[in-house]
């Protein structure tokens, strides 16, 4: 099954990495979900949760508060100002 | 009699007071590049995702943006210059500002009125010293940089851009600042952050994705940009600290090894002095015994 490859960063440091089933972030227009085989997309976050399902172990969540994020061939980069793993 | 001596011993002694002082700081210089270099390779991801990510939008659409906008003859730029706060760092401050001077000679022979932003004591110290005018002035933790510095430089001078010229914007934006090569290589360097130049690399990838936009391609690149000049300093700072401490370490380990030359130096003249005491103290006794018995 196809996978995405997930990075998230944060201004000084790499907040997250490794492969994921799923992501789940909130936009300024609203909550989007991103699947393997997403077309390519280049959104804005809004303030709220990210979720990662990673494809082993529990589901990540993290609190962003602004930033972006793109989406190209599976290739998930979460850009946010300040990112914080609970 | 004696007071030589007593001069190298003295010599010796603040020398090597002297030498300790340099020792430690070598040893904390050294132990800070590590932290310093790991900081800057940390915050390449941020930087390489967003320069990737401005790439991709400014492929697909005629970038129409403030930020891009080259002005027909440009009459005013902002300089941000970034020194150490403090010194112990061989010509590290003294360089960037050297190289400063050459940018700011280049602008006003151009016609273009410099507006200098300093980052540093040592800058401000230079421009105070010299009652010469500069608009804003960060110090404090330049060896240690902090993100919020760079958001609030990067804010303000974007700011300044996106003024109009008539008003006291800038119609550009250069960054002076030390590049770091490698721990014995550190060059001190200009860049133009403003306008924005986006080069089209696309050479390496044959497969160009088209971008959905959200919200739009607009808004996106009204984010993405002051963004991207924030990272862009920010890495510098990061760059430029480094630099700091590898200067730092290497003028604190000749310092060091001068002061122990001194000190070899000091210590045979020293040895030189209290034999030529004793010598003529000799010559001094059998001369006294000699005239005593021929009497």
């Amino acid at each position: 099954m196809a996978e995405l490859d997930v990075q998230v960063v944060a201004t000084d440091h790499a907040v997250w990495q490794g492969k994921a089933r799923s992501v789940r972030g909130r936009t300024v227009e609203g909550d989007m979900g991103i699947l393997p085989g997403h077309t390519p997309v280049l959104a804005l976050l809004g303030q709220g949760e990210l979720v990662i399902e990673p494809t082993e172990g529990p589901t990540v969540t993290a609190q962003v508060n602004g930033g972006f994020f793109s989406v190209d061939s599976d290739q998930v980069t979460i850009v946010a100002d300040d990112a914080d793993l609970s | 009699m004696g007071a030589q001596i007593r001069v190298y011993r003295q010599k010796i002694k603040s020398t090597s007071s002297m030498k300790k002082i340099f020792k430690a700081m070598e040893l904390i210089a050294t132990s800070r590049i590590g932290k310093a270099r790991a900081r800057a390779a940390a915050s390449t991801p941020y930087a390489e995702a967003i320069t990737r990510a401005v790439a991709a939008v400014a492929r697909e659409n005629d970038v129409e943006h403030v930020l891009t906008q080259r002005a027909e003859n440009p009459k005013r730029a902002a300089v941000l210059i970034m020194t150490s706060d403090r010194g112990l760092a061989g010509a590290y401050s003294t360089n960037v500002l050297k190289r400063s001077e050459s940018l700011l000679a280049r602008l006003a022979a151009n016609g273009i009125e410099a507006r200098p932003y300093l980052y540093g004591r040592k800058a401000q110290a230079f421009y105070d010293f010299r009652s010469r005018e500069y608009d804003k002035v960060w110090t404090g933790n330049t060896d240690n940089p902090e993100v919020e510095v760079a958001r609030e430089m990067g804010t303000l001078l974007v700011d300044r851009f996106s003024q109009d010229t008539d008003e006291g914007g800038v119609d550009e934006l250069y960054l002076v600042y030390t590049e770091f090569e490698s721990m014995v290589k550190q060059e001190p360097v200009v860049r133009r952050l403003l306008p924005l130049a986006v080069t089209e690399s696309d050479e390496d990838s044959p497969v160009v994705p088209y971008y959905e936009f959200e919200p739009d391609a607009e808004e996106v690149l009204d984010e993405l940009l002051p963004r991207y000049i924030e990272s862009r300093i920010f890495s510098a700072m990061l760059e430029a600290s480094a630099s700091e401490l590898a200067a730092r370490q290497r003028a604190m380990k000749s310092a060091a090894d001068n002061a122990d030359d001194l000190i070899r130096k000091y210590t045979l003249l020293r040895n030189n002095a209290r034999q030529a005491e004793i010598t003529q103290e000799l010559s001094e006794l059998i001369a006294g015994a000699d005239a005593l018995s021929s009497s």
